[in-house]
């Protein structure tokens, strides 16, 4: 969709040398691509908008008017949509450039982003040589192909398409973790909003009281910038606030002195990497060392963040997944019987494992018997997770620090050997919280792992504060230099000798 | 474990789950834990219930088992004191939410609409015969058949 001579003229002015490795080039792209845009798709030389000829993924499960938009699911293959999410239109009203929709877990179901009808999404880090050197093969005729790393999920392809250079930046949704933890495992910015500051017109429902669109950059900067042109009152959502929002730039901090930062105790969860748990530390020291005043904090319901999560987003998701039947749009089986049977037969050919799973766990904690036993009940346990944090926020802290993921990112065929339901148990645990109370959360990658892969932590703000969180953020990101990516190229046809690599790295 | 399981569930369960009465205020199953040997579990009855409800199909005995699984990890929930507390919907509670004014301002889409139909007719989507309901659980091809 992007003309050629546009994402030449974008690759090679990021090939440039830039400031240094933290800056990972955000601005050279942005201006290399607005010039290029200006020079050959618009006449009258005027850029539409900040956005201007930037290259953007969207995951697909947004809609896309007149572009397939399929929820990786069998459900929607083929359907076209009719109209353009809101933050899709929002996005090429500032002139950017659709490259693609990107593959997620099925109907956003999933923290690998494995469980979609198109295949799983490949990790580009698994290619990197950051990863290759410290990857011991078992033998010299293992096929290297096999011990590629998942992306995380469910916004997997976003943040992989960000991570390899793809695009610029890409759109993905968080409900439980979902922009967060993708982010973590391939070394990007992941940007999880306040709930109702970003539309959710025409982004299709998993959870209508958790799920926000999410942002994909590769700097803080950039997020800013994406923010700045999504967020606002949308009246086609009620649930946007009605609050003005302004744009910002990110001040470049300098003075962290007045800053408090909580570490939440819960949040060493089991399962905890010792390498992430270092890393954890190491960034309390950081800001420790510059003057931040740094205390231990304790939000106590956290260990329930993630049954709550389960029946609620379970229940909503009976509801939701209750307009695919067929008759309107997306796959329709051959039955017809009886309008019910169409129904059915429609639904077990159009949605997998997963959501079926979801599907009737939910309508069991919404049955008469069981509503107030488990619905209310998760409903009341919720709002005891909300107030945890807002008594820490009360209490002085400003920001809080936590880890994104328990570990880096696994090999795929270790991590198809657990169901979904447990993956996603184990995985949303340290990013779920956030969208039980609706604050916005960003993961900043922070290094490299002892196996060469991204990690990143997370960083948890007070509601519709994203200025102060990104400021904070982006100190942090200037502090650590997170490496950037070098990609090598694959050989499938020669995985044992690698005569012809070319180094595409970027540094 | 994804090993298929036909063994005791199979047979008629003990009852369905007990009913709430004074759930909400219910501090847990005294001294009962969610794996234990008294977890009841989800009787065919109530299986075939949801099929209906759902609209969608258990499969096969895996399926059954992740149910299963997922009431017994919801259980966790009855540790949690919830005395006095409110359910809390939104978390955009103590804020007005406004919904717009009742004027149709698009439309005249009729053609996009239908476009992603597979099965119309002029303006129409065509269904087959309603107000028949889902064969019941014998003559139904569905895995909970084999229960019976």
């Amino acid at each position: 969709m992007v003309p050629r001579g546009v994402a030449a003229r974008w690759r090679r002015a990021a090939t440039a040398p830039g400031k240094g490795q933290g800056s990972l080039g955000g601005r050279e792209e942005a201006a290399a691509g607005r010039e290029s845009h200006a020079a050959c798709l618009s006449p009258a030389g005027q850029p539409l908008g900040i956005l201007d000829g930037i290259p953007i993924a969207v995951k697909d499960n947004f809609n896309t008017a007149g572009i397939e938009t399929t929820c990786a699911s069998n459900m929607l293959k083929g359907y076209i949509s009719p109209y353009n999410a809101t933050v899709v239109q929002k996005l090429l009203d500032q002139g950017a450039v659709l490259l693609g929709k990107t593959n997620l877990d099925e109907f956003a179901m999933g923290s690998g982003s494995t469980d979609g009808v198109f295949g799983p999404v490949r990790n580009p880090w698994s290619y990197s040589k950051q990863y290759k050197e410290k990857s011991v093969p078992k033998s010299h005729s293992e096929d290297k192909e096999s011990n590629w790393v998942i992306t995380g999920g469910s916004s997997g392809g976003s943040a992989a398409a960000v991570s390899s250079f793809t695009c610029f930046a890409a759109l993905g949704s968080d409900t439980g973790g979902s922009t967060r933890n993708p982010a973590a495992h391939c070394g990007v910015v992941g940007l999880k909003p306040t709930y109702g500051l970003i539309s959710r017109h025409g982004l299709i429902p998993l959870v209508n009281s958790m799920d926000v669109p999410g942002i994909l950059t590769r700097c803080v900067d950039d997020a800013a910038v994406l923010l700045g042109s999504l967020a606002g009152h949308d009246p086609k959502d009620s649930t946007t606030i009605q609050d003005d929002f302004k744009p910002f730039e990110l001040p470049n901090l300098t003075d962290v002195s007045k800053l408090s930062i909580g570490i939440p105790k819960e949040y060493h969860a089991p399962g905890l990497s010792s390498e992430i748990l270092a890393l954890w530390s190491k960034a309390a020291d950081l800001f420790r060392k510059a003057g931040a005043k740094v205390v231990e904090v304790s939000l106590p319901h956290t260990r329930y963040s993630i049954v709550c999560y389960h029946v609620l987003c379970t229940a909503e998701v009976a509801s939701n997944m209750a307009r695919f039947d067929g008759l309107e749009y997306g796959h329709r089986s051959d039955m017809k019987d009886s309008t019910e049977s169409m129904y059915a037969a429609t639904r077990r050919e159009g949605f997998n494992d997963v959501v079926r799973g979801r599907i009737l766990s939910g309508n069991y904690f919404l049955l008469k018997q069981n509503y107030e036993k488990y619905f209310v009940k998760a409903q009341k346990v919720r709002r005891l997770i909300a107030n945890d944090f807002v008594k820490v926020f009360r209490s002085g802290v400003d920001i809080l620090l936590t880890p994104t993921t328990l570990s880096d990112a696994a090999p795929y065929t270790e991590f198809i050997q657990e169901d979904n339901r447990t993956r996603s148990a184990q995985d949303d645990i340290l990013t779920q919280a956030a969208n039980m109370a609706g604050l916005p959360a960003i993961n900043v990658p922070t290094a490299l792992s002892e196996r060469g892969l991204p990690v990143g932590l997370q960083f948890i703000g007070r509601s519709f504060q994203e200025k102060q969180l990104l400021t904070v953020a982006k100190w942090f990101e200037k502090q650590v230099q997170f490496p950037m990516i070098q990609l090598e190229e694959v050989k499938k046809h020669d995985s044992d000798v690698f005569h012809h690599q070319k180094s595409a790295s970027l540094s | 474990m994804r090993a298929l399981l036909l063994g005791p569930w199979l047979r008629a369960a003990r009852g369905l789950p007990r009913a709430p009465g004074s759930g909400h205020r219910h501090r847990g199953h005294g001294g009962h834990r969610p794996q234990g040997p008294l977890r009841q579990k989800v009787s065919v009855e109530v299986l075939d219930h949801l099929e209906h409800l759902a609209l969608v199909d258990f499969r096969d005995a895996e399926g059954v088992e992740r149910l299963q699984k997922a009431i017994q990890f919801a259980d966790q929930l009855h540790e949690v004191n919830t005395n006095g507390v409110e359910p809390m919907d939104s978390v955009l509670e103590d804020r007005c939410l406004y919904l717009r004014e009742d004027d149709v301002t698009e439309g005249n889409c009729t053609k996009e609409l239908l476009e992603n139909a597979r099965e119309k007719v002029e303006e129409y989507f065509v269904a087959p015969p309603g107000n028949i309901p889902l064969p019941k659980l014998e003559e139904r091809e569905t895995f909970l058949q084999g229960s019976q």
